[in-house]
Order: C-alpha cells, then sequence, then structure tokens
C-alpha cells in the first residue's frame, strides 16, 4: 500500500478549513495544461514515448525549487484501490488513475507531488501543473502554480504557438491552460430552488460547474465546483478576476438564500439540520451519497450557527474519511465489502463522539 | 469515458440537470446526444464543441484551403475525422495542419483565437537553457533560502552572480 504520510499532511492541507470563506468554499484549485514541444499528444502516442516525457518532466522538476522534493507515483504501478485513494484526495483525475467504467490505467500515469502542489504526467496533456488551497484563495494558489510552471518552463521546450498560445490536446484548454476551479458548498440556494438560475446565469457569462471531483463528476452533497470555461483571449489574471468576481457573487446569494430559509422557515431548517445531525450521530448504516447529503446539511447548520460545537474542519476530514477507498483502507476491508456501509457509520460516531463531544 | 446511452463510443457531451432537486449528470458520445435532442439553445452554450464537431466537415462547401475531412496532420497522421470522434488533436503541429478550421473553432469556443496572457519564451533545440531572469532567480533563492534548502541557495546565488 502508497504511504500517503510521505506526502505533507498526506496531501489533503486542502480540507484544513484554515483559508478565507471556508465556511462556503471548501477548495481552490489552479491548474495549468502544458505539452511538451516535438511530442505527439498524449491520444495519438506511443508507451515509449510517454517514458520520455516522463523521464524529461521528473528530471526538469527535480532541478526546481517547488518540486525538488516531490513524490512521484507511477499509477501505472498501483493498485486500483491506491489510485482511488489518490482520486479521493483529488490529487489525481478520475481519467489518469484509470477509474472510469471502461477506463484502464495508461503506461506512463503519473504525479509529481510536493506540499500543495504537484503534475499530473501523461493525463490529456502532457503535463498538469496543479496547485490546490484551502478556502477561496484565487490568487495564491494561482502564483504558486505560475512559479512552478516558469521553474519547469525554464527547463522544457513547452509547445507554443505565438498565437494560440499554449498548444493543448483539446482546444477547449489552449492559451492559458488555464483553469481554475473553486470547490463550494450551496444548499441554501438548492433548497431555494434557487441554483438552476445561478448556474444557468454562470454559463451566461462564461462559467461552468462540475461535480464534487470535477470533470464528469455528479453532483453530490451539494458542492459545486465553479470554473472559468474559456481559456484563449483573456490574461491569466483577467479569467482569474473574473471567477473570482462570480464566486464572491454566488457567496451573496447563497448568503442571502440562508437568511430567507432562517427568516421564512426557521423551524423547518432547524428540525433539517439537527435531523442530519442526529443520524450521522446515531445511524447504524450510511450509504457515500446518504452520508455526503448529511455532512452537507450539518455544514448548513454550522453555517448558521445553529449548530454548535461542530468544526469546519472536522466535517472536512468526515468528507475525504468516509469515501469508499479510504474507508475500506482505514477498516483493511475490500472496497466492495458488502458492510462497508456498517463501518462508515460507526467511523463516523467514532469522529463525531471524540471531536464533538457528548453533547448534542 | 463511453456514452452512458450506447456505451460504445466516447462521451463528449457532458449534460447536468437539475429537476425537482435531484442532480443527474448524463455522459452522451456525439451522435447520442444530437438522438436525444441535447442541441437545445442552453446546451450548445454550455457544450459548442460537441456540436462543433456534429458540424465540423459537413453542410455548405468549404474554401479550397481548408483541409479536407480525410486529410491527415504529416507530423501524427492524425485526420480532422479522428479529431471529430475524439475530441483530442494528435500533437501540436496539428495546429498548423489544421489552422483554418481550428480558428473557426478557437472563435466559436473562446470567442477570440489570440493569447493575451502569459507567453512562453520558446528556445531552439540547441539552446540548452534560456537567459534566466535576475528576478526569477532572486525569488527562487528567496524560497531556497526560507526552506532551508542551502545547497540549491548556493547554486542559484552563483547562476544570480552570472546572470547579474
Amino acid at each position: 500500500m502508497i504511504d500517503l504520510s510521505l506526502l505533507t499532511d498526506g496531501g489533503v492541507g486542502w480540507l484544513d478549513a484554515s483559508g478565507p470563506s471556508s465556511h462556503l468554499v471548501l477548495s481552490t484549485r489552479i491548474r495549468l495544461a502544458r505539452n511538451l514541444a516535438g511530442h505527439i499528444f498524449q491520444a495519438r502516442n506511443s508507451e515509449t514515448e510517454r517514458e520520455e516525457i516522463l523521464g524529461s518532466v521528473e528530471r526538469a522538476a527535480r532541478e526546481t525549487v517547488l518540486l525538488r522534493r516531490a513524490i512521484c507515483f507511477r499509477l501505472d504501478r498501483l493498485d486500483r484501490i491506491e489510485r482511488q485513494l489518490l482520486h479521493e484526495r483529488h490529487l489525481v483525475s478520475k481519467e489518469l488513475a484509470g477509474l472510469e467504467p471502461d477506463g484502464r490505467v495508461r503506461s506512463g500515469a503519473s504525479i509529481l507531488v510536493q506540499d500543495r502542489i504537484g503534475v499530473m504526467l501523461n493525463e490529456e496533456d502532457h503535463l498538469r501543473i496543479q496547485g490546490l488551497h484551502s478556502g477561496f484563495a484565487l490568487e495564491a494558489a494561482y502564483a504558486e502554480v505560475d512559479r512552478l510552471d516558469a521553474e519547469l518552463g525554464q527547463r522544457l521546450a513547452f509547445a507554443f504557438h505565438p498565437e494560440f498560445g499554449y498548444l493543448t490536446s483539446c482546444p477547449t484548454n489552449v492559451g492559458t491552460g488555464l483553469r481554475a476551479s473553486v470547490l463550494i458548498h450551496l444548499p441554501g440556494l438548492v433548497l431555494t430552488k434557487e441554483i438552476s438560475k445561478v448556474l444557468q446565469g454562470l454559463a451566461q457569462v462564461g462559467l461552468t460547474f462540475r461535480g464534487l471531483y470535477g470533470e464528469g463528476s455528479e453532483v453530490v452533497g451539494n458542492f459545486f465546483q465553479l470554473s472559468n470555461q474559456t481559456t484563449l483571449g483573456s490574461s491569466e489574471h483577467e479569467l482569474l478576476d473574473h471567477l473570482g468576481k462570480m464566486v464572491r457573487q454566488v457567496m451573496d446569494y447563497e448568503e442571502q438564500a440562508r437568511q430567507v430559509l432562517l427568516r421564512d422557515a426557521p423551524a423547518i431548517i432547524e428540525d433539517k439540520v439537527w435531523r442530519a445531525y442526529g443520524l450521522l450521530r446515531y445511524a447504524r448504516s450510511l450509504s457515500f451519497e446518504e452520508a455526503m447529503n448529511l455532512l452537507s446539511g450539518v455544514r448548513l447548520g454550522v453555517g448558521v450557527g445553529l449548530i454548535p460545537d461542530v468544526g469546519m474542519y472536522t466535517l472536512n476530514k468526515l468528507l475525504v474519511h468516509t469515501q469508499p477507498a479510504h474507508l475500506s483502507v482505514a477498516e483493511g476491508v475490500s472496497p466492495t465489502e458488502p458492510d462497508l456501509p456498517i463501518r462508515r457509520a460507526r467511523f463516523v460516531r467514532k469522529v463525531l463522539e471524540s471531536e464533538v463531544g457528548r453533547r448534542g | 469515458m463511453s456514452c452512458d446511452q450506447c456505451r460504445e463510443r466516447e462521451a463528449v457531451i457532458h449534460l447536468t440537470q437539475i429537476v425537482n432537486e435531484q442532480v443527474t449528470t448524463l455522459h452522451l458520445c456525439e451522435r447520442c446526444a444530437a438522438e436525444k435532442g441535447v442541441e437545445s439553445p442552453g446546451a450548445v452554450a454550455k457544450t459548442p464543441l460537441g456540436s462543433f464537431l456534429a458540424a465540423m466537415g459537413k453542410g455548405l462547401p468549404e474554401p479550397a484551403t481548408t483541409p479536407r475531412t480525410g486529410d491527415t496532420c504529416p507530423r501524427c497522421g492524425g485526420s480532422l475525422q479522428d479529431f471529430r470522434e475524439s475530441g483530442r488533436l494528435g500533437c501540436p503541429e496539428c495546429y498548423h495542419s489544421f489552422e483554418l478550421p481550428l480558428r473557426d473553432l478557437l472563435r466559436r469556443l473562446h470567442g477570440s483565437t489570440h493569447h493575451v496572457g502569459e507567453r512562453y519564451a520558446e528556445r531552439g533545440p540547441e539552446t540548452v537553457r534560456i537567459p534566466e531572469r535576475a528576478s526569477e532567480l532572486r525569488e527562487q533563492l528567496r524560497l531556497a533560502v526560507e526552506t532551508e534548502n542551502f545547497e540549491l541557495a548556493a547554486e542559484l546565488r552563483d547562476r544570480l552572480r552570472v546572470v547579474e
């Protein structure tokens, strides 16, 4: 089994709820898509070429400040459960981890990780430079990723076109290659049924949304990943400013929706959040989806001050550690173990009891 | 990812719907999406790539300079047809090989064809390293000292001397 303790904070420093607006925003992710000039893109390249790419990027990374001490995980040499573990920690995409229903791990699929920053290798693009920060921190996350991009760019020849910018395998990423995403919790907008209006509005201003695990994933626990749709024609800072402004607006709408709920239906909301807490605290069997939805209810309760004593960090930890791979590894059982929901409920009870105490 | 409908072709359209508070995501290939009538105005705005790919190489006669669907990129051997099916280009050279249709696509996807962000200082194959900027080296030196990586700090200090 891979040793995630080798990573700073186990690679999940982003869930410590220390960042700005952590009551609404779980994390901020920035990624830059880069390809090596003179190499075929991943969709058409060979195993040998992917090995070459991996070799030259790793050599270059070892000369940088930001990835000098990076841990390298070769996904093509890991078991499925280990790959799933890395995916659940948001360190690798589902595609790179070969976790799609019909997916296989591509040879050469790897990641380099050091602290909050890393590079996915042989993903859709040769390099996906990425940084993950706690809370709403677009500029801070970008600054770090930009620095690594500069360091790597001094040592590697990136495919760059004078007019089109950084060239990517899919034309949706060309130009800056920048995708900035903010993972935000919007239960107020879902409960007031305003969410579709807000999401449609975002689409009209060039933003898009995805589920908890990014591209192709479903929305669970009222978590939405908001990100820029376009990558060409605006500078990196313009893209970040635009996304930042819109996210702040969505945060305002969410706060307003919560106030409306508390004003117009206080008894219903209070019952809903405490019911969620009660189920988490005492249920004897929990599916992952149910746990996510209940955690969302409790997070709302904590956010509006109805549930005291439960920390956001505790809720974030539960969010990560109740996922199928995390739970099955911690319990030493197979992820297909039929009594996993029973083990999940026991795990949640134990964490809440030790971190919240016997009150509530 | 394969299409949820036919389970054969690659899904290129990811349609998330919210109906009665239930969020569902459908992953569809170009053909099944068209069959399901997904090309509503809202869907097109979200997935212009899918609709563009569907239209690419069909319809109006193209200008003589536009590569035909069967033409291939001399570097990677990929064709426009391959791109239509997978949504992925074969190599950086494809941006030259299929420049005209791609320009059109980029305008539709991004509303522009001009990169205005950070520029990469391209280097020739004969150059080992592009000239380093003192400001970047100083920043790296600061980080190296902060992280107590003194071996690297010494190296950076030497490189900084050369640049300055």
